[in-house]
């Protein structure tokens, strides 16, 4: 057999490494696969699907965005429903105030919270553990009081909230507004999934790892801890605000009590449920917020928390480190069967 | 300088809401190394027992020593049960486990008891103290209590052998157990007391918030957040840092013009990281040492 000219000579001039366009991977195909079905699904399905489809994906990157701060940097947030609030009351007002249109709204609110974030870190760059999710949770508490503060009532619209119009489709396309900002979250999440990929395996990203894994040792190893630690508290920041104006498009509606302390216990539980420091298991996190919690209610409404508290503790034991932990048991359970049964063959 | 006097008292009277809170937070913290978002719903349980037993005609005290005792061995059996087979997860897994704790004690007292709101009574009376309209009997009393609780607590940390066990499981689970202590019914232990702290503090705390299932959310944060800024090393530290959030969230609302009415939690919680800005351990607390 005769090897392909190209290849061989890929092999002579740097035989240790890969050829570098990476031949297409398992995981690659799992990819491909996810998003041919996150496309077809909207088409498959009745539009109150479609839209709670499109919720989940709105969560997921919320809770990638506490993820980029929890589970890679390993800095606590009970604060990430004020990033979040913050991203849809943005969205809200230049829509309702500035006639902005929608898809303009997202930079703005990212751009927002990126800067509130990233100022924010500089005073939890003292704080630590438990201390820091005092400071984060009191940014929680803050944000519905100041949303509801009197005096800023012509912008935010007080107790009441904002109510906004949801996006039409653009002219000539065949689909209903739910499935239009189905199509348009999902973009959005694609886009921002891949930068967060992108962002965890590079050299920055393995800098945020090592202040989690050992903030003094990174530091001796020269890792600017401070610098590092403030922006990745301002990228998660975006991500949580991003997620947020594209939740207030969804849901049309925005209101102070909807931001509060409860919504980052949620990201939490989805974060951890999901895996920490997983970005798949973000969008696992992202279903299980959305649809547990009515699960839990279908089956008893009066009992509807602790139903929820049984599920949540349950998935807990099934899966201490998150479905993220569970599918990295299965690869490795499965590859460890394959390189024996090689084994058993090649004797 | 009377309106001072008397935001003053006030805020003492609410701090000591969130003393006898921030006491049994630092209890669990200093038995397992976190906080527990569960310790309001398990004190708000204590006191519904409490409630149940007064219901059925038995006396205060009968019930008070009651609802104690059984929430030392609710807290046993809560590590037990629900808490040992997950020691070794992650600890961002054990803190959901917390949340799924919160949800079915408050979920199930509301299935038991519904959330209507009942009246809890209080030994101590509720006529002002002194014939002065600053502070109440019962207040005077509730921080009475706890600081005598803060006082027994000391010595039982300080002074006896089981104390000494307890601290060194904490400290240093693995050569505590070279030494012969069982560090898993340590930790058990701990839970109890945390619950028996906390039920006291919540039967405490039932005749100014009255009782229902969600009293203890607002009561838990702010009893965190007194902990927290009174450094979670130190019991002494929490009860005075409990008592500084009340203070603090009194002074705020009536003293800051314009905004501080409506944002008074708010300045309070600022104040309170800005003091962790200079103190990050806490004002009493220690900073942790940690090794390279």
């Amino acid at each position: 057999m005769t090897m392909p000219p190209h290849e061989s000579a890929v092999l002579t001039r740097e035989p240790p490494r890969a050829p570098p366009i990476a031949r297409p991977s398992p995981r690659h195909f799992t990819i491909g696969a996810a998003i041919v079905a996150a496309l077809l699904l909207p088409l498959l399905t009745t539009s109150f699907v479609t839209f709670q489809l499109t919720l989940v994906m709105i969560y997921g990157l919320a809770i990638l965005g506490l993820n980029l701060l929890t589970g890679f940097n390993g800095q606590f947030s009970l604060g990430h429903s004020a990033f979040y609030g913050i991203g849809a009351y943005t969205a809200a007002i230049l829509m309702d105030q500035a006639d902005l249109a929608y898809y303009w709204t997202l930079p703005c609110a990212g751009l927002l919270c990126f800067v509130v974030g990233f100022l924010f870190g500089l005073p939890a760059l003292r704080l630590q553990g438990l201390y820091l999710a005092l400071a984060t949770f009191a940014l929680a508490t803050a944000m519905p009081q100041i949303l509801k503060f009197h005096p800023l009532e012509p912008l935010t619209g007080g107790v009441q909230g904002i109510a906004i119009l949801k996006p039409d489709p653009p002219p000539g396309v065949p689909l209903s507004a739910d499935q239009w900002l189905y199509y348009f979250t999902l973009a959005v999440l694609l886009v921002m999934l891949a930068g967060a990929a992108n962002l965890v395996k590079s050299r920055t990203g393995r800098a945020i790892m090592a202040i989690r894994d050992h903030p003094l040792a990174a530091a001796a190893m020269g890792i600017n801890t401070a610098l590092y630690k403030t922006l990745t508290f301002g990228v998660s920041a975006l991500y949580t605000g991003v997620a947020g104006a594209l939740g207030a498009i969804a849901v049309q509606f925005v209101a102070p009590d909807s931001f509060t302390f409860l919504l980052s216990v949620s990201l939490l539980v989805g974060l951890v449920i999901g895996g920490v420091a997983s970005i798949p298991g973000s969008l696992v996190g992202g279903l299980f917020v959305l649809f547990v919690p009515n699960i839990a209610e279908s089956i008893s409404r009066g009992l509807a928390g602790a139903v929820y508290g049984v599920i949540l503790l349950l998935v807990i034991y099934v899966m201490p480190a998150g479905a993220a932990g569970l599918a990295r048991l299965i690869t490795a359970r499965l590859a460890s069967i394959r390189s024996i049964r090689s084994e058993g063959r090649s004797t | 300088m009377e309106l001072l006097l008397q935001q003053l008292m006030a805020g003492l009277a609410t701090g000591a809401i969130y003393a006898a809170m921030a006491l049994a937070v630092v209890m669990i913290y200093q038995a397992i190394d976190h906080l527990n978002f569960a310790q309001g719903e398990m004190a708000m349980f204590s006191t519904f027992l409490a409630w149940q037993m007064i219901q059925w005609g038995q006396p205060y005290w009968v019930a008070f020593i009651g609802a104690v005792v059984l929430s030392f061995l609710g807290g046993i059996a809560i590590e037990r049960v629900l808490f040992k087979p997950i020691r070794n997860a992650p600890i961002l897994s054990q803190l959901v486990a917390f949340i799924a704790l919160y949800g079915i004690l408050n979920s199930s007292a509301g299935e038991i008891w519904d959330f209507t709101i009942k009246t809890f009574p209080t030994p101590f009376g509720s006529a002002p103290l002194f014939g002065q309209n600053l502070i109440s009997t019962h207040q005077a009393g509730m921080i009475g209590v706890t600081l005598a609780m803060l006082v027994l607590l000391y010595f039982f940390f300080r002074g006896s052998r089981l104390g000494l066990a307890m601290r060194a499981a904490a400290a240093n689970p693995d050569s505590a157990r070279l030494v012969g202590i069982r560090v898993g019914w340590m930790l058990a232990l701990g839970w109890g007391m945390s619950a028996a702290v906390g039920a006291v503090a919540g039967m405490l705390i039932a005749p100014v918030v009255f009782l229902e299932p969600n009293m203890m959310l607002g009561v838990l944060l702010y009893g965190f957040a007194g902990a927290v800024l009174g450094g979670l090393s130190s019991p002494g530290g929490a009860v005075a840092g409990g008592f500084a959030v009340g203070v603090i969230e009194n002074l705020a609302g009536t003293f800051i013009p314009y905004v501080g009415r409506e944002l008074k939690l708010t300045i309070a919680l600022v104040l309170i990281v800005a003091v962790l800005m200079v103190r990050p351990s806490g004002v009493f607390g220690r900073a942790v040492v940690s090794r390279v």
